[in-house]
């Protein structure tokens, strides 16, 4: 299956790597999608994700054609 | 109800009005706005401009699901939110929350509901431009 991938702020500047797209076998959680995405094995625990623009948990399990979001706290306002 | 996302500095007076005089004549008693504006400073450091990102079509997705949860707690008449997105200067307005109800209870609560709602859900994040030259992410909201 396809996932799109998006880092947004600070983690899209950490993740100058990062990848855009990721191809897999079976099901994979959101935090999969970090470690298969990025160069850090371990997702930090204050980063934020969101699966087709909805906040989700990392253990939360995505779906061939989902778009995975990460991103730090939110500062608006 | 309205969401507006801008990307270039907008008038709150104006969009306040154009807000009212888009409702019923005489169908509100009320109306409470808020405007937050750019500050020359954060954290005892001079800065001299701001980016705004956000994450296109989930902030305004969830600057909805906030207008529908206050229309949910309270009796009100319509709620606009607008904000600022991209390249800001000291001064300019960065968001801007109205609510009309028939009473003022509502819309005093409302309005104060919207703001506190989006600071803490909604997909923004600001990086500061500093006196010095430096940059940096801002990485958590003042408390009120």
């Amino acid at each position: 299956m396809a996932i799109k991938v998006r880092f947004f702020a600070s983690l899209r500047e950490q993740q100058p790597d990062g990848l855009s797209q990721i191809e897999a076998e079976g099901v994979l959680t959101v935090a999969q999608v970090w470690e298969r995405a990025t160069s850090t094995p371990l997702m930090p625990e204050n980063v934020l994700c969101s699966v087709n623009l909805e906040h989700r948990e990392p253990g939360e399990p995505v779906s061939d054609g989902d778009e995975v979001a990460f991103f730090p706290p939110v500062t608006g306002g | 109800m309205a969401v507006q996302l801008h990307d270039e500095s907008f008038d709150p007076a104006r969009l306040l009005a154009e807000f009212e005089t888009s409702l019923p004549v005489g169908s509100f008693g009320a109306t409470a706005s808020f405007v937050g504006t750019m500050r020359n400073h954060n954290e005892g450091d001079s800065v001299t401009a701001m980016t705004l990102e956000h994450y296109p079509g989930m902030t305004e997705k969830q600057l909805e699901e906030v207008i529908q949860d206050a229309r949910q707690q309270w009796n009100i008449i319509d709620a606009l939110i607008v904000h600022r997105v991209g390249d800001i200067l000291p001064g300019q307005p960065i968001v801007l929350t109205a609510v009309c109800s028939a009473h003022r209870a509502a819309a005093f609560d409302a309005c104060r509901f919207l703001m506190e709602a989006l600071k803490s859900r909604a997909t923004f994040w600001k990086k500061e431009t500093l006196a010095n030259g430096e940059s940096r992410w801002v990485e958590k909201n003042t408390p009120g």
